[in-house]
């Protein structure tokens, strides 16, 4: 017979404190799908998503009925879409459209993968698809958009940073009347990973199988609630404690991960354990770091308190799996989280405190919205930063940053839902023009020549 | 193909025969039982086979959440591998 209190452990992560399976991602090879014209490339696409991942939604819903563990999102991942467009770029828009129909004839809550890469260089092909992606995040739901502009291997491409300042603003400009909501799609990436199962950044790398579950796990409640029970414990304490909870939740992660992988006929890719919140109270990273002991989110003490957690959530999850990717650690997104939203809404977390807990933790600057009389160059600027830390630090780094249309500082944006609402920040008024209109390539760092 | 059935909830009058019939009617066999009563909190958990099941294991979850409502309990019947996945190296 089992131990009643680890049977009743697991039934209150999943009641009282948010567990959940955050999503099953489907990521799927689009490469095969290359057709003679746009207009057969995009009939090719629709298919081959429909058939692959016709039964995500009926088996994700077992799934979570056999195991008792809810599945909030299901979704999709493809291949780069640039190179899928590469012969009729000026007619990427008609792969957009294949793309989000086939989303929602299958009804998953995302598609990802409208990405380019061009970390090192940007081809014609590559500038003109880049060039579509407001168009086609305004005119699509479901579809999510990524650039990966630079790498620790190749350096980062100044060109792309600037050109991506200039696609955020028109995107934002484009979907004005929603928010802004465009932009809560297009992720701006440095060192990107070929099989992370969370939105928007997710893609489906060129080096993957050709149908591949990834699965990704959350539970920021469950990481705080087991802090709580130990307030007076130190940090070493606190990170064993961490590490333990991470394994758990990781373990409910790799089993479903399998048995979803089986039921659809599709490769175990990875299991992802980010700690990713919702705005939901009792759902928050911010909380855990108070929990720790910080007074509020933003304040000193923040970065290190993110930096042990984020190591040990990586511990506890390279333990509980065979297969760990994605990002794997702490998401810090503002506006999908209770606690950051309401320090940004204080005063007490601002955009160069964020900046650095980017350094320690699994992503970027996540979910901002900033004024939206804020220039091109200065978000091009905001990249160009957390590229060189992710650059540096050989992480992975993101920038989804909103400019909110009309809208000034102690405005709010609001998307609803799991994306939540967004206090606007400020931004450093000093100019960066002049340094995002030299462009060029900054060099990979010396660590780099490892070879 | 085992499962494992926990009834949560206040405790009260004829929980584990209203249960128990609710198994046999769908041919489900108890393995195991325990339960505990905590200050005034009923706990009861079930190890039972559903090889013999007439319904499968996530219709079986469905109808247990109903019969949970019912009768003022919170009913959940999973598969005994997420535990073992959750809880043993």
């Amino acid at each position: 017979m089992f131990n009643t209190n680890e049977i009743l452990e697991t039934i209150n992560m999943v009641e009282r404190e948010h567990l959940d399976i955050r999503t099953v991602t489907m990521g799927i090879s689009l490469l095969p799908c290359i057709g003679g014209t746009a207009e057969k490339t995009a009939s090719n696409v629709y298919d081959s998503i429909c058939r692959k991942a016709e039964k995500i939604v009926a088996v994700t819903a077992e799934l979570s009925n056999e195991y008792g563990i809810p599945i909030v999102n299901k979704r999709v991942s493809v291949t780069p879409a640039s190179l899928i467009c590469a012969p009729f770029p000026e007619k990427s828009r008609l792969i957009g459209k294949a793309l989000d129909d086939a989303a929602k004839t299958v009804g998953v809550d995302f598609i990802g993968g409208y990405s380019a890469l061009v970390h090192k260089g940007m081809t014609d092909y590559e500038r003109k698809f880049i060039e579509s992606i407001p168009e086609v995040l305004a005119t699509t739901d479901r579809l999510c958009s990524s650039v990966n502009v630079g790498s620790s291997k190749s350096g980062i491409n100044m060109d792309a940073v600037r050109l991506l300042g200039e696609t955020v603003r028109k995107t934002a400009a484009a979907t004005k009347e929603r928010g802004g909501f465009g932009c809560a799609k297009l992720v701006v990436f440095c060192n990107a990973v070929e099989d992370n199962p969370f939105m928007a950044g997710a893609f489906h790398g060129v080096g993957e199988g050709g149908t591949v579950i990834n699965v990704g796990v959350s539970g920021p409640g469950v990481v705080q609630h087991a802090i709580e029970s130990i307030p007076s414990a130190d940090l070493s304490e606190l990170a064993e404690m961490i590490k333990r909870t991470a394994f758990k939740i990781t373990r409910a992660g790799q089993l479903i991960a399998r048995e979803a992988a089986k039921r659809l006929n599709a490769e175990f890719g990875i299991v992802d354990l980010s700690l990713a919140p919702t705005p939901a109270r009792g759902d928050s990273v911010a909380a855990i770091l108070e929990e720790m002991g910080l007074e509020s989110v933003g304040t000193h003490g923040t970065t290190a308190c993110l930096a042990m957690l984020n190591d040990a959530v990586k511990k506890g999850g390279v333990m509980a799996s065979s297969r760990v990717g994605g990002l794997s650690g702490a998401f810090i997104p503002v506006s999908e989280d209770i606690g950051m939203i309401e320090a940004a809404e204080r005063g007490s977390l601002c955009i160069d405190k964020l900046e650095a807990m980017t350094a320690v933790c699994s992503v970027g600057l996540d979910m901002i919205a900033v004024p939206g009389d804020t220039p091109a160059s200065t978000i091009s600027a905001i990249i160009a930063d957390e590229a060189a830390i992710g650059m540096i630090n050989n992480k992975t780094t993101a920038v989804r940053i909103i400019p909110a249309y009309g809208k000034n500082v102690g405005d709010e944006v609001n998307f609803g839902g799991l994306l939540g609402r967004a206090p606007v920040m400020p931004v450093h008024g000093e100019s960066a023009a002049k340094f995002i209109a030299r462009g060029g390539l900054i060099p990979a760092p010396i660590h780099s020549n490892k070879n | 193909m085992r499962a494992v059935l926990t009834v949560i909830g206040k405790d009260n009058y004829g929980i584990i025969a209203k249960v128990s019939t609710f198994l046999a009617e769908r041919n489900v066999n108890i393995l195991d039982i325990s339960q505990t009563v905590l200050d005034e909190y009923f706990a009861m958990l079930m190890l039972v086979d559903i090889s013999g099941s007439s319904v499968p294991l996530s219709e079986l979850a469905t109808e247990c959440t109903s019969l949970g409502k019912g009768i003022g309990m919170s009913i959940h019947v999973q598969h005994e591998e997420i535990f073992n996945a959750m809880h043993s190296v």
